[in-house]
C-alpha cells in the first residue's frame, strides 16, 4: 500500500525551448546558498549543481548547430529502486535513495571526502569543496537558512531543492492535508527559468504535466515512450529521472552519447 | 659520540626519510584538515520569519517585475514575479542575482571626495551636506559666468522621474546638455518620427507573430526585454511560429530560429531592399495599407526595383538569390510577419538606413499598428509637473545649442548623441564642457574607444558620479554622491524595451539602505534647493518619495499592492490616426533619410590590405555590458571557451584560423586602429569565415575582484562612425589583423 502512494519526482527539459541563458544555474547558486571563488574558469573545480553544456553537431560552416542542455543531478533510479550509481558506492551513507520521494539525498556531515561517488557518477553531477566557503564582507546577509552551507572536505550536489518539499509538506500538514499539489513543490530552476523550459513534477502522477510529456514506461524503469524524449546515458542502464525533449535527432543521439560504428554493435549487446 | 660531517649528513638523510616514510606527518595533516573543518568559518545563516516583497528590476531596460524573500530583514533570494506582464514568474540570471550587488562589495558607502589623482583610488569620505554644498558652488559659479551651458549630464535613459527631474534641473539652470545613453531605441526613434511622423518608442507585439525576420537581432541573446523575449520564443515554440535569423555569426538566436542565415556582416538593409524587390515586383505586398495610407511608394519602389534586384543583393550580401526570393516570399505570405534589426542586445543603433529599410519591410506587409506587428507606443503622460518659470540666464543657457550635436543643423532630427561627445570635448569646437553628471550609466566602459571617452573625462574639470557601485566611471569621478542601490529605493520603472503597451513598474525597498546612501531623487532636490532662486521654485518637493507618491496620483496605491501599473490594452489606432507626418500617411522616402541614394555600407575604420579580417562584437545574456557587469555568479556561468583564467577567446572559423597558422587555445595577438589586444583562440564553425568575433561585458577594471581584469573590452578595440544622417553611431565592427602572440 505504502508504495503504491510513493512519489518518484523528475524533470523534464525542453531543449527546443532552453535558450541556455543560464537563469537555472544561478537561480539554483542563489537558492542553494552555493559558493564561488574569483576565478571560476576552470569547470572541474566549479562548483554548479546545475551546469548548462554546449553540445554542437558536428559540421562545418554553415551546416553547424548548436544546443544546449542544462543537466542538474539526474537522481538515477539504477536497475533497482534506489540502486543508484553514487548511493551503491558511499561507504558513510552520506547519499541515500529516498523511496518516497525517488531524491537522492546528499547529508554533508556525514559525508567525509572520499569522492567514490564523484567516480561512480557517470554525469559529473557532483561536486568536491576543495577550500572553505567564503563570501566577501557583508555578502553573507543574503544566504538563506534552508539550506546550510557546506563546508570544505565534502561532495555537494542537486537535491531537486528538498528543502522545498520539506517546506511544502510542512504547510499542507499545518492546513491538514496529506498531498501536495503539483504547483506546490517546484525547485528553483524550475520556477526561474523564463523560456518555461524546464517541468517538475511526480513521474507516477498520470495528471502531472512531467508523466504527460514523456510517458514513461513505469514497467521498465520509467523509460520514456515519447520519441522525442530522451534521458542522458540511457544505456548505462542508471535510469535518471530527468528526461531531456529535442526534436532534432542529432542532439537525442548525443544525449545518448553514441560512438561511432556503435550502432551495429548495440544490437550484439544485450540489455538485463 | 662524535659528530663528523658523515654522520650528520647521515642524521639529516635519515631523519627526512623516516620522516617521510612514517605515517605520522601524514597521519596530522588528514587530523588538522578534518579537525579545521569544523572551525566556525562555515557560516551558519540564521533563521527568522519569511516574507515577501514584490518590487521591480532595474538592472537592465527590461522592466521585470520581481519577488523578493525575506527572512527578517535581510534580503535572500529575488524571484521573477508571477502574473506580472514582463516577464510570469521567470527571470533572468543578472536579475536572480541581484542581491550579490545588494551585499556586495562594490557599494559605494558613504559620498566620497577624490583626494589623489583622477582614477588613482584615494577618496575622502565627506558628509551628505558638504557634497551637496559642493555641487552646488561649482554649478553656481559657472551659472554666475553665464556658463550654465557648460554642465551636462549622461543619463541611463530620459524616462521615468528620475531622469526627467535630472532634466527640469538641467533646464531650469539653463543646460541643454542631457545626454542619454544610445541603443537602437535611438534609430528605431528616429525612424518613427520620419516615416510616421511620430514621437514614440517602437513596440513589438511579438506574442502575436508568426514569423519573425530579425536582421541581427538577439531574441534570446538580451535584446528588448530579454524574459519577455525568451517567452515569446517559447510561445513561437508551441504555436509553430517561425523565426529567420540573419547574421553572421551562430548567435544563440540563430540555433534556436528556424532558418540561420548567414550574411556579410553590415550588409543587411541591402538585404531588407533586397526582400522589398521581390515583394514589390511579385505584387506579395499589403495593396490596401500601401495605396491608402502610404506617401511616396511610387518613387521608392523605383529606387527598389532598379537597384535590389536579387542578383546584385546575392553579391552584396553573399546570400544566394534563390534564397533571398523564397525569404520574401514567406515573409509576404505569413500571416503575422514582423520584421525587426538591432544588433545583439541592441547596445549599438546602427545605421539609419538599416532600421528604416527594415520598418518598411514592415509597412509593405502592412502590420503597422496592427495585432502581430509593430506598434508607435507614445510613453504614458503621467508625469504632470508645473511649468518651469525660466529666468534668464537659464533661458540664455538653452538657447545654446547642444554640445553633442543633437538637433543642430547637421543632425536635426537626432534627439541624443553621445557617441558624439568625446570627440566635441577633445577638439573643443564648440565649447567645454566643466560639469559632468553620470546617473544610471557607466560611459567610460560602454561608450566606444575607451582612450578618446578617457581622454575627454580627463578635460572635463568636474566629474560627479550617482552610482551606486564603483564602476569605472565612479572610480574617474570627482565626487561620487551614491545613489541607493535597486533594492533599497522607491523608484518608477518605466516601459520596458519593446513592449506594446505601457507598463509602468514600480520599485521599491526591499531592505532598509545599507549604507550612508541617498536617493538621486532627493539629491536633486537638495541640490535645486541650495541652488536657490528658480531652481529651488521649481523643485517644491520635500522629498522624492513625495515627488514620486504626488506624481502617480491614483495609480500609486495600486502599485504598491501589485508592483506596477498596467495600461488597459494596446491601443488599436486606425490608420486615418495613427501617422503625423506632412501627408498624414506613411513616408516611405522621407527625403531626410536618403534612402532613395543609392547604398552605400558604413565604411568601417580600417583599411584591408593592413587589416584583412573583420572584428565583430557578440553579446550573450550571461555577459553583463550595460551599467552594471557580471556579479560573481554570472560569472560562474560564464563559459571556458569564453573566459579561461583572465584569458578572454575569440571565435574564429577553423579556416581562417588555418590561414593565419592558429590552433585551439593559442595565444594571438589582435590589433585594430582603435587598440591592441591579447587573446586566445577559440575554433568555432559558427562564425563565418574572414571574422573575428569578441564577447562584449569582459575587461572591467573597476567592480571587484571577480570581474576586474578578466577578459578585454571591446570598447577599446573599436571607435564610432558616425551615420551621415543621423548621427548615432553606425559602427557594427572594425578591421582587424591577428598575428600569433
Amino acid at each position: 500500500m505504502k508504495h503504491k502512494k510513493a512519489k518518484k519526482y523528475g524533470m523534464v527539459i525542453d531543449l527546443d525551448k532552453c535558450t541556455g541563458c543560464g537563469s537555472c544555474m544561478v537561480a539554483c547558486m542563489a537558492e542553494n546558498n552555493v559558493p564561488f571563488r574569483k576565478d571560476e574558469s576552470d569547470k572541474l573545480l566549479s562548483i554548479t549543481w546545475m551546469r548548462i553544456y554546449k553540445l554542437t553537431n558536428g559540421k562545418p560552416f554553415p551546416n553547424i548547430d548548436i544546443c544546449y542542455l542544462p543537466r542538474p543531478c539526474m537522481h538515477c533510479e539504477g536497475q533497482h529502486e534506489g540502486h543508484s550509481p553514487c548511493v551503491t558506492v558511499c561507504p558513510a551513507i552520506a547519499t541515500d535513495y529516498s523511496i518516497e520521494t525517488g531524491i537522492v539525498s546528499q547529508i554533508y556531515t556525514r559525508c567525509f571526502g572520499c569522492r567514490y561517488c564523484m567516480a561512480s557518477c557517470p554525469y559529473h553531477a557532483r561536486y568536491f569543496n576543495w577550500w572553505d566557503p567564503v563570501w566577501p564582507d557583508g555578502m553573507e546577509k543574503y544566504l538563506s537558512p534552508n539550506v546550510s552551507p557546506r563546508m570544505r572536505g565534502v561532495v555537494e550536489k542537486c537535491s531537486f531543492c528538498f528543502h522545498r518539499y520539506q517546506m511544502a509538506k510542512e504547510k499542507a500538514f499545518m492546513e491538514g492535508r496529506r498531498e501536495l499539489k503539483e504547483d506546490e513543490y517546484q525547485t528553483a530552476c524550475t520556477q526561474a527559468c523564463p523560456a518555461g523550459a524546464i517541468t517538475f513534477g511526480d513521474l507516477n502522477n498520470p495528471n502531472h504535466a512531467v508523466h504527460r510529456m514523456v510517458k514513461p514506461d513505469l514497467k521498465h524503469h520509467g523509460r520514456p515512450t515519447n520519441p522525442n524524449a530522451f534521458r542522458l546515458l540511457e544505456r548505462l542502464g542508471t535510469n535518471p529521472k530527468v528526461y531531456y525533449l529535442s526534436s532534432r535527432e542529432w542532439v537525442r543521439r548525443a544525449g545518448d552519447n553514441y560512438l561511432e560504428k556503435e550502432v551495429k554493435l548495440k544490437k550484439t549487446v544485450h540489455h538485463g | 659520540m662524535k659528530i663528523d660531517r658523515r654522520s650528520f649528513l647521515s642524521f639529516l638523510i635519515g631523519g627526512a626519510a623516516g620522516t617521510t616514510l612514517s605515517p605520522l606527518t601524514w597521519k596530522l595533516m588528514d587530523d588538522s584538515a578534518i579537525w579545521t573543518q569544523m572551525w566556525p568559518w562555515t557560516p551558519v545563516p540564521e533563521d527568522g520569519e519569511a516574507s515577501y516583497v514584490n518590487s521591480a528590476c532595474s538592472l537592465c531596460s527590461g522592466g521585470c517585475g520581481i519577488t523578493v524573500r525575506k527572512i527578517d530583514d535581510r534580503a535572500v533570494k529575488i524571484e521573477g514575479m508571477k502574473e506580472h506582464p514582463v516577464n510570469n514568474g521567470g527571470l533572468c540570471l543578472l536579475g536572480l542575482s541581484g542581491l550579490q550587488l545588494l551585499y556586495g562589495p562594490t557599494r559605494v558607502r558613504t559620498p566620497l571626495k577624490r583626494v589623489g589623482k583622477r582614477g588613482q583610488g584615494r577618496w575622502e569620505k565627506i558628509s551628505w551636506k558638504d557634497a551637496v554644498s559642493e555641487v552646488s558652488e561649482t554649478l553656481g559659479e559657472l551659472r554666475e559666468k553665464g556658463q550654465s551651458h557648460t554642465a551636462g549630464i549622461i543619463s541611463g535613459s530620459d524616462r521615468g522621474t528620475v531622469p526627467r527631474l535630472f532634466d527640469r534641473f538641467l533646464t531650469v539652470y539653463g543646460s541643454p546638455n542631457l545626454m542619454r545613453t544610445s541603443s537602437i531605441i535611438d534609430s528605431y526613434e528616429l525612424t518613427l518620427h520620419l516615416m510616421q511622423g511620430v514621437q514614440a518608442l517602437p513596440g513589438f507585439d511579438f506574442e502575436n507573430a508568426d514569423f519573425i525576420l530579425s536582421f541581427g537581432s538577439g531574441i534570446i541573446d538580451g535584446w528588448g526585454s530579454p524574459v519577455r523575449m525568451f517567452r515569446a520564443n517559447s510561445t513561437w515554440c508551441n504555436t509553430g511560429g517561425k523565426v529567420i535569423q540573419i547574421e553572421p555569426r551562430l548567435s544563440n538566436t540563430a540555433a534556436k530560429s528556424d532558418k540561420w542565415i548567414p550574411i556579410n556582416p553590415g550588409t543587411e538593409a541591402s538585404l531588407a531592399l533586397g526582400i522589398a524587390h521581390v515583394i514589390i515586383k511579385e505584387s506579395l505586398y499589403d495593396a490596401g495599407f500601401i495605396n491608402y495610407y502610404s506617401e511616396g511608394f511610387e518613387d521608392w519602389k523605383r529606387f527598389v526595383l532598379d537597384e535590389y534586384g536579387p542578383d546584385s543583393v546575392a553579391t552584396v550580401t553573399g546570400i544566394d538569390s534563390t534564397t533571398i526570393i523564397a525569404l520574401a516570399r514567406s515573409f509576404a505570405r505569413a500571416s503575422k510577419p514582423l520584421a525587426i534589426c538591432g544588433r545583439g542586445q541592441g547596445t549599438t543603433p546602427g545605421s539609419l538606413n538599416e532600421c528604416t529599410a527594415v520598418h518598411a519591410l514592415n509597412a509593405l506587409v502592412g502590420n503597422i499598428n496592427k495585432k502581430g506587428g509593430i506598434f508607435a507606443v507614445a510613453e504614458p503622460d503621467y508625469i504632470n509637473w508645473p511649468e518651469i518659470e525660466m529666468d534668464d540666464s537659464a533661458a540664455a543657457g538653452m538657447q545654446k545649442g547642444r554640445l553633442d550635436g543633437a538637433g543642430s543643423k547637421k543632425y536635426p532630427f537626432s534627439r541624443h548623441l553621445l557617441n558624439r561627445l568625446p570627440q566635441a570635448v577633445n577638439s573643443g569646437e564648440k565649447y567645454p564642457l566643466k560639469a559632468l553628471f553620470v546617473a544610471g550609466a557607466n560611459p567610460l566602459y560602454t561608450m566606444s574607444d575607451s582612450k578618446a571617452v578617457k581622454k575627454a573625462f580627463d578635460k572635463v574639470p568636474f566629474v560627479v558620479s550617482f552610482s551606486s557601485y564603483m564602476d569605472e566611471t565612479a572610480q574617474n569621478a570627482d565626487l561620487i554622491l551614491p545613489n541607493h542601490a535597486y533594492l533599497e529605493r522607491y523608484e518608477d520603472i518605466p516601459t520596458p524595451a519593446g513592449m506594446p503597451k505601457p507598463v509602468i513598474g514600480l520599485s521599491r525597498p526591499v531592505v532598509e539602505p545599507q549604507f550612508n546612501t541617498k536617493h538621486t531623487g532627493d539629491v536633486i532636490i537638495l541640490l535645486a534647493k541650495a541652488m536657490g532662486g528658480n531652481i529651488a521654485d521649481a523643485f517644491a518637493w520635500n522629498s522624492y518619495d513625495e515627488c514620486l507618491k504626488e506624481t502617480l496620483g491614483y495609480k500609486w496605491r495600486v502599485m504598491v499592492e501589485k508592483g506596477f501599473w498596467s495600461y488597459p490594452d494596446i491601443f488599436v489606432q486606425t490608420h486615418e490616426k495613427s501617422f503625423d507626418t506632412v501627408s498624414g500617411k506613411f513616408e516611405f522616402a522621407p527625403k531626410e533619410t536618403g534612402s532613395l541614394k543609392q547604398f552605400k555600407p558604413v565604411n568601417i575604420e580600417g583599411d584591408k590590405t593592413n587589416y584583412p579580417l573583420l572584428l565583430i562584437p557578440y553579446d550573450s545574456i550571461r555577459l553583463a555590458n550595460g551599467v552594471v557587469g557580471d556579479p560573481p555568479f554570472v560569472m560562474k556561468s560564464v563559459d571556458d571557451t569564453v573566459l579561461k583564467g583572465t584569458d578572454v577567446f575569440i571565435e574564429l572559423n577553423p579556416k581562417t584560423a588555418g590561414e593565419h597558422g592558429l590552433r585551439e587555445g593559442q595565444l594571438a595577438m589582435l590589433s585594430t586602429p582603435v587598440g591592441k589586444a591579447r587573446v586566445k583562440v577559440h575554433l568555432f564553425d559558427g562564425i563565418m569565415p574572414g571574422l573575428v568575433a569578441l564577447p562584449r561585458g569582459l575587461g572591467h577594471t573597476a567592480f571587484d575582484d571577480y570581474l576586474a581584469g578578466k577578459g578585454i573590452n571591446f570598447n577599446e578595440l573599436i571607435g564610432p562612425v558616425e551615420d551621415s544622417v543621423s548621427g548615432l553611431d553606425a559602427a557594427w565592427g572594425i578591421r582587424v589583423k591577428l598575428a600569433k602572440a
